[in-house]
């Protein structure tokens, strides 16, 4: 245990250092993927029975190259991407005016936001039978999943963020003479929009983690309906596990893109903050407020 | 009052009590006063005593349990711009750099003359450089000026301040109190300063409104003829800041 | 969280202003969502009546549909058995998941090495492992509480690292001041520091391994919540039982939910949230 820690220090977390070891620092994180692939190859290869039935890492690599060659890796990529984008988008265009509404006023807050806890928790594939029934199998049913999945969280957070703004900006907007649809262009908006950025950055990665609850319905294309098919017909684990990575990477490449917007200026003052923390996981920020996850 | 100029603020009989489960809890009673125009008015009282509560009801942010307030002859209803309520540093927006807080009540104006008038108290608040920081980068001091300057730049008649320096280090703070006195001598405007530090209100004040604890009533209004700049050494600022220490019931020794 | 305090509080924090009143409000925010909840379902009723659909249940079949439950005596079972999948899998990820997290967030090399393993396996669904979980485990509970674990794990860890990372490097500073050793820093300033941000991760944890019981009962197991949903839907299309099962695992989250919070706001740790 020989961390130092002068007084002061910036968290160990900060950004590399400009050194010369900054190429080594940068090897690190490939370092823990190297493991896990190393980890994964070697367990199956000692594992017996029907361990057996699960593909090494060169098969997964063997599965998405015949994907690629074949153009379904395309195909099903942007199927599921087209309705992750579609039920988002939706999800952000009410959830998010109607979270302002909500933590505005306070009474509307009290009477709707404990109907949206209990929503909350019914995982988007219970709600699979309502969506058929309503919206038929489909694409319809498919994207009213994705967006039940980030509705929730994409308007606690927003309501939170209303309620969280501080009571000297509102009367000193006030003070100036700002009345409210100025008020809420000149300060509630700036003054949420960082925990919004992250609420909408948690939220997509949600979006995107319900696609394969979402394409359970019977449709033909998307990444999730190709772990669910790979399995069902013929048991190819190694299409299945080759999904799995893709959704895994694309999740990644995702948040990369919600994060750097988090980097405008704009709203930097809003993570400084929490002591230069990036709210990097979970919504789990010191105050408890970005409670959003799934 | 034997008031020279004009009545700016007229606080008439004014009370306030919050209600908490059934029970009432009085914070202010029975507050008469009236604020010249011009004026630099000090209300000072221990922590507890109101004098926020009395401020922000004569800012228009709260509403009074009984009395009135008025300004120029007319009842205070809501906020205005006209009247400024300077808060301590937090009231800075963080999401706007210097220049964007300090323009944020003149949006109205055209480019080039909202451009002169920001530049101006940029100056004025000696924060020339600083135009494109955020607050986060700048001192709890120069957040402060930029507060200041922001409630200047929408020329205001009245100024309200609520312990303005409170948070700030001793040296700041008497550099910002030397500063507030030199803008309120070129601009004249009418001052309501709230403060808990007795010296900050012998130091500042035109009349001292010295107020009780809970419920806050007035006890006593001391007029100060001390020019400015004043002397603080002097037998007579240390006899007016001794006549107060014993109103509020302190010996000035420990 | 405080919450509406915003309207009626004023400029400057006031030495002046109690606390708003606690009573009138504690009313309100019973009465408020309890009526939101009331024109809600007459709204529901009503649609249900003017629709005529013989399909979507009213919230009175709905109610049938739970007492019928209860007369089968499968309602209690049901309930008990999802909160069983649920905390075992839960418990097993505190266990391996708390520890992990901690000592991620000491060696800050070890974190860098992780953190991209679990950014890489967070996106992917319970339901995409579901295959694996069959393969490993078997149809049996013990795939259904695998996925729960799964789920509820990386939050967990996440948590953790978080925590013990942002504790401030003066606390630590002060700690070793004091002389203490390197277990009783642990014990004595890093956790009671990181407490407060664990044990919100842990709520949103926890409210995570109850959405994925219903992915995890998707797996032949014939009892708890999700299954009901999957089999009511499957074996007769009782949508009266499916909604009432989404109820029942709503109203079930927003308990646990709410016992959770209870925690937060004890004492030692109360510093932490911005609760009043």
């Amino acid at each position: 245990m020989a961390r130092p820690a002068p007084i002061d220090s910036p968290p160990p977390h900060g950004r590399p250092a400009r050194s010369s070891r900054s190429l080594v620092r940068a090897l690190v994180p490939l370092s823990g993927i190297a493991v896990l692939i190393l980890v994964w190859d070697v367990a199956l290869s000692l594992g017996g029975g029907r361990s057996q039935l699960l593909p090494r890492p060169f098969a997964v690599v063997r599965a998405i190259a015949e994907l690629a060659q074949k153009g379904f890796l395309l195909k099903h990529v942007v199927a599921s991407l087209f309705r992750v984008t579609w039920g988002y988008v939706a999800a952000v265009i009410v959830g998010i005016p109607l979270g302002v509404v909500l933590g505005w006023y306070r009474r509307g807050g009290m009477a709707i936001a404990p109907i949206l806890e209990i929503l909350r928790p019914i995982s988007p594939l219970a709600w699979i039978p309502v969506a058929i029934l309503w919206f038929g199998v489909g694409d319809v049913s498919a994207v009213f999943i994705i967006f039940l999945g980030s509705l929730f969280p994409l308007t606690l957070t927003a309501m939170n963020a209303v309620r969280g703004v501080e009571v000297v900006h509102v009367n000193a907007g006030r003070n100036f003479g700002l009345r409210a649809p100025e008020l809420l262009r000149r300060v509630i908006y700036p003054a949420i929009l960082p925990q919004l950025i992250v609420g909408l950055r948690l939220s997509l990665g949600i979006a995107w983690l319900v696609v394969v609850a979402a394409e359970m319905i019977a449709v033909s294309s998307g990444l999730g309906f190709l772990i669910i098919d790979a399995r069902n017909a013929g048991n190819r684990y190694d299409l299945v596990v080759a999904g799995m990575v893709l959704i895994g990477v694309i999740g990644i490449a995702l948040d990369a893109i919600m994060r750097s917007l988090e980097r405008s200026k704009a709203v930097a003052w809003g993570y400084t903050i929490l002591e230069g923390e990036q709210p990097d996981v979970a919504g789990v920020d010191a105050a408890g407020r970005a409670t959003v996850l799934p | 009052m034997t008031g020279n100029a004009e009545v700016k603020v007229h606080i008439q009989d004014l009370s306030k009590a919050f209600h908490t489960n059934g029970h009432e809890i009085r914070v202010l009673e029975h507050i008469d006063l009236d604020v010249r125009e011009g004026e630099l008015v000090c209300i000072l009282g221990p922590s507890g005593c109101g004098k926020s509560t009395l401020l922000n009801i004569v800012g228009g942010f709260l509403p009074a349990s009984s009395g009135d307030v008025a300004i120029d002859g007319l009842p205070v209803r809501r906020p205005d711009p006209r009247r400024i309520f300077v808060f301590q540093e937090r009231g800075v927006f963080p999401w706007l750099t210097v220049e964007g807080n300090i323009g944020f009540g003149i949006s109205g104006l055209p480019a080039t003359e909202r451009a002169a008038r920001i530049a101006h108290y940029v100056r004025l608040v000696g924060l020339e450089g600083f135009e494109n920081a955020y607050p986060q980068e700048l001192s709890g001091g120069m957040k402060q000026r930029v507060e200041v300057a922001r409630a200047l730049a929408v020329n205001p008649d009245v100024l309200y301040l609520d312990e303005p320096f409170g948070a700030l280090d001793s040296i700041t703070r008497l550099v910002m109190r030397s500063e507030l006195l030199r803008i309120w001598q070129t601009e004249r405007k009418t001052i309501l300063f709230v403060t808990h530090d007795i010296e900050e209100s012998c130091q500042l004040a035109d009349r001292i409104v010295v107020l009780s604890a809970r419920p806050g009533s007035i006890r006593r209004v001391v007029e100060v003829d001390l020019p400015h700049p004043r002397d603080l050494s002097s037998p007579r600022y240390l006899a007016l800041r001794d006549s107060i220490l014993e109103e509020i019931g302190l010996a000035h020794r420990i | 969280m405080t919450d509406g305090n915003r309207k009626s509080e004023i400029g400057n924090r006031d030495e002046g202003a109690p606390p708003l009143p606690v009573g009138p409000r504690l009313v309100e925010s019973i009465l408020l969502p309890v009526g939101t909840a009331a024109v809600l379902i007459a709204f529901w009723h009503a649609a249900v009546r003017l629709s005529h659909t013989d399909v979507f249940p009213s919230p009175l079949s709905v109610l049938r549909g739970v007492g019928e439950l209860a007369r089968k005596g499968v309602l209690a079972r049901y309930i008990a058995d999802s909160l069983l999948r649920v905390g075992a899998g839960y418990s097993l990820a505190l266990v391996l998941g708390i520890p992990l997290g901690i000592a991620l967030g000491w060696y800050s090399t070890a974190a860098r090495a992780v953190n991209p393993v679990i950014q890489l396996l967070r996106p992917i669904s319970p339901l995409a492992w579901i295959p694996v979980a069959i393969v490993l485990f078997g149809v049996t509970n013990v795939a259904a509480i695998f996925l729960i674990f799964l789920a509820s794990f990386f939050t967990i860890v996440v948590a953790a690292m978080n925590g013990v990372r942002n504790v401030p490097g003066m606390y630590l500073a002060a700690g070793r001041n004091f002389g203490l050793s390197v277990p009783a820093l642990f014990s004595r300033v890093i956790f009671p520091a990181a407490l407060p941000r664990v044990l919100t991760g842990l709520r949103v944890a926890l409210g995570v391994a109850w959405l994925v019981v219903v992915a995890a009962e998707m797996i032949a197991v014939n009892s708890g919540l999700g299954y009901l949903v999957i089999d009511s839907r499957n074996a007769g299309k009782r949508y009266d039982l499916v909604i009432a099962a989404m109820l029942l695992i709503g109203l079930i989250g927003l308990v646990l939910n709410t016992l959770v919070r209870q925690v937060e706001r004890l004492r030692a740790v109360r510093w932490g949230f911005n609760a009043p």
